[in-house]
């Protein structure tokens, strides 16, 4: 075969080892090379070939003379092994003698490999297959297989010529292995280890549980002809009642059923209701123990320094009144209760004409300073209120809007009972003052309102709605005079305040906006009776004598207080309290006594028998920056109570000087009662009056 | 003889007037009082001449619907003294003349 050998310089011990069938020896060996790979295809052109190639001599060549090189040498081959000794001779000890082996081992071994077949017939592979014999036990299906086998006629014959125990070893044997594979892994004899773990199985734990029983109940009744014919009886009576009532009253009925049922439904879900009693009783015990003091003060605190003071008194903070919604609105309207003589209204708004918001109604007691008993919130700020007389339950409102509301305290909802709207007639702007006035002849309750558009309305509660009726209408130039609508509206006036007589029932007294004071009867809508030039600014409070027929008060933002009697054009008193006055109010157990608040803040307590041109009482209540809005008396304790702008009240306790009472000379019994608050205030006004007369 | 026709006019007449269902006792809640009672009155309708079909009928439909296990009681004339589970318990007249008890008692 031809060997490709493209070497370049060829070495000269090959040219020793050149191979027997090269006759041709020629110097070129190289091109020699090239012969022989080209000499077993193309014999016949070598020559020419040959002799076309230039002769290249290595340059380590060996030089031989001509008959050197064409000598010959003889090789001959042989398969022994070169490294094998030639002779080799053992001692025999039976001839004791050296003898030449005849045979000399001529195996070369190159490479020795140890293989891990075993013969199947030999020890080994007994012992092996006896140790998985173990498993053989298990497979009757593979030795049926085998039985089958060697039913075959196709076996070998090997199989057959062999023992039957090794027969049926080999049948099992070639069908098991191909089944026991999946089974037995082929594991390392020599090196192999098993391992084997277990995670952590959870502890069982048993539970039980058994559900209560459906409760139950016995039951018994007759069945008979007679019961049952009863029964029918009874069931058609009562359809037939039943029927009647319903054409007699279906609406009122429906009403009740309907009322009954939220309420039926409201004491079903709320449960706490059923504690709210107790937790009333709670908390007022709780504010009692927690201003335990104040409660002391307001029942037995007398001021001892009065007795020094000649003539002055001083006001003892007492309650401090406030809730949390009502921060930012300011106190417009005070009212004590009729009825009950430790509950008081205060109506919570808005003075300033940009900032108009939400409104508030609250109820407070004095037995609980914390928190209100009953708060309404309104969507108008409330400028006014007042509580009716005899049905305490019953709350005139008037509001920023125009609008007036009657809430009824007894009623669960926070809304208004009655509302006047836009249709029925309500202001067209803000109502500055209401008030309740004797049921008229249907037994309708009515109350009046006056506000700033010029109207005094008066408002009648018929069953459910409110209807109003016009009494008076304030213009600026007095009575009013026949003129175009247009002009009559443009002078209208803006009543501010008014104010019914005691005793006689149709007098009432209006203050306007541009400081006159009107005296007006029901009778008469278009004509005051007598109109006075009470103020320069506005009249903000006007206030009939609660004893004296004759007097009246009235403040304003012009800093003054006047005091006027009816029948004079001129006031009697007036008072300057250097600072806008918001409210003037008389006290209830002194014709002479009267508070007024002013916007820095104090409370000024005048008391004419004492004094008749300075307050015996000046004090500063409120915090700095915070004007006083209203001030009213208790009907029976001594105490006052001060709205101001931040939505606060304050209660007072009057000391001693401040509600004196005449003097009782020994052995005179003093007559008491309105007669003697007359003769007082009558006695300050002869003293006037006389000068006057003079 | 007037007598005679005017009071089997008379009986006739309460038997239509009074044959509407009549509750008499109950403490079953609403929505299941109707459904019970319907199926009642279907029932006494349907077997007006056998109550014990009629009992059949109602006490598995009752079964059924509300679960086990009920019992029902259809008769014109006898007494009772039952333990039935509570809000479980209709006992009512029909027809003028039938009563029908039923209730769950497991």
């Amino acid at each position: 075969m031809p060997v490709p050998q493209r070497m370049g310089p060829v070495k000269p011990k090959q040219g020793s080892n050149v191979p027997s069938h090269l006759t041709k020896i020629p110097t070129v060996k190289l091109t020699k090379k090239k012969d022989e790979d080209d000499g077993t295809e193309m014999a016949d052109g070598t020559d020419e070939w040959t002799q076309g190639k230039t002769l290249i001599k290595p340059p380590d060549q060996l030089d031989l003379s001509e008959a050197e090189l064409k000598e010959e040498f003889t090789r001959i081959l042989t398969a022994n092994n070169p490294h094998a000794p030639h002779n080799i001779v053992r001692y025999s000890f039976k001839e004791r003698s050296y003898k030449p082996i005849s045979n000399v081992d001529q195996l070369a071994v190159h490479l020795v490999l140890d293989g891990n077949l075993l013969h199947q017939d030999s020890d080994e592979a007994c012992r092996q297959r006896a140790r998985q014999g173990l498993e053989k036990g298990n497979m009757p299906v593979e030795s049926t297989v085998a039985e089958m086998d060697n039913e075959r006629p196709d076996t070998p014959v090997f199989g057959e010529g062999v023992a039957e125990e090794f027969g049926a070893e080999e049948r099992p044997d070639s069908a098991e292995s191909k089944s026991t594979r999946r089974e037995q892994k082929l594991t390392n004899q020599f090196n192999f280890s098993e391992r084997a773990s277990q995670t952590l199985n959870n502890p069982l734990r048993q539970r039980e549980c058994q559900t209560e029983p459906p409760p139950r109940a016995n039951f018994s009744a007759t069945a008979n002809q007679w019961e049952i014919y009863d029964a029918y009886v009874e069931e058609l009576q009562k359809q037939e009642r039943n029927k009647e009532k319903h054409k007699a009253q279906s609406m009122k009925k429906e009403e009740e059923k309907s009322r009954k049922k939220t309420a039926v439904v409201e004491t079903q879900s709320d449960d706490i209701t059923n504690v709210g009693r107790a937790a009333k009783i709670m908390e007022r015990m709780v504010n009692q123990n927690a201003f335990d003091d104040i409660a002391q003060d307001f029942k037995y605190f007398e001021d001892a320094s009065d007795e020094f003071r000649e003539q002055e008194g001083t006001l003892l903070p007492l309650w401090r009144f406030q809730y949390d919604k009502a921060k930012r609105l300011t106190v417009t309207a005070l009212c004590w209760n009729p009825k009950y003589k430790d509950l008081f209204a205060v109506g919570l708004g808005s003075y300033d004409f940009s900032k108009q918001g939400h409104g508030m109604l609250i109820f407070y007691s004095l037995k609980n300073s914390t928190f209100p008993e009953y708060i309404y919130p309104t969507l108008s700020g409330i400028l006014c209120l007042d509580i009716h007389s005899s049905l305490s339950y019953l709350v005139a409102v008037g509001f920023y809007d125009g609008s007036v509301a009657v809430y009824n305290l007894k009623e669960e909802d926070d809304e208004a009972t009655y509302r006047s709207t836009a249709k029925s007639g309500k202001h067209t702007d803000p109502v500055w003052q209401v008030k309740w006035q004797k049921d008229d002849m249907d037994n309708n309750h009515c109350f009046f309102s006056v506000s700033s558009d010029g109207r005094v309305a008066s408002w009648t509660l018929v069953k459910n709605e409110l209807l109003f009726t016009d009494i008076t209408k304030l213009s600026v130039g007095g009575a009013t005079v026949e003129r175009s609508e247009e002009a009559r509206h443009l002078t209208m006036a803006c009543g501010t305040s008014f104010d019914f007589h005691k005793k006689i029932d149709y007098l009432f007294l209006v203050g306007t906006e541009e400081g006159k004071i009107h005296k007006c009867s029901k009778a008469y809508s278009s004509q005051f009776l007598e109109t006075y030039d009470a103020h320069n600014m506005a009249v903000e409070a006007v206030r009939w004598n609660p004893f004296h027929p004759k007097v009246f008060i009235s403040c304003s933002s012009d800093w003054t207080v006047k005091i006027w009697d009816h029948t004079v054009r001129s006031p009697m008193f007036t008072f300057d309290l250097n600072c806008a006055v918001g409210d003037v109010v008389w006290s209830p157990y002194s014709s002479a006594v009267f508070a007024a608040v002013t916007i820095d803040g104090k409370v000024h307590v005048f008391d004419l028998t004492v004094n008749k041109y300075e307050p015996i009482c000046q004090q500063l209540v409120a915090a700095k920056k915070t004007k006083l809005t209203h001030i009213e008396f208790n009907p029976v304790h001594p105490i006052i109570i001060v709205g101001d702008d931040h939505g606060f009240v304050t209660s007072l306790k009057l000391s001693p000087n401040l509600r004196k009472k005449p003097k009782e000379k020994k052995g005179q019994e003093l007559p008491k009662g309105p007669e003697v608050e007359v003769a007082k205030m009558e006695k300050l006004l002869n003293l006037l009056r006389e000068p006057d007369n003079s | 003889m007037a007598e005679t026709a005017e009071s089997k006019k008379e009986e006739a007449d309460y038997k239509r007037v009074h044959s509407f269902p009549l509750i008499r006792h109950t403490d079953m809640p609403e929505e299941m009082r109707v459904e019970t009672m319907e199926l009642c009155v279907t029932a006494c309708e349907k077997f007006a001449t056998n109550n014990e079909s009629a009992a059949k009928m109602i006490k598995e439909s009752m079964d059924k619907k509300f679960g086990s296990s009920w019992h029902v009681v259809i008769g014109e004339g006898f007494g009772f003294e039952i333990t039935h589970e509570v809000k479980n318990l209709l006992y009512m007249f029909f027809g003028g003349s039938l009563a029908v008890c039923v209730w769950k008692c497991s």
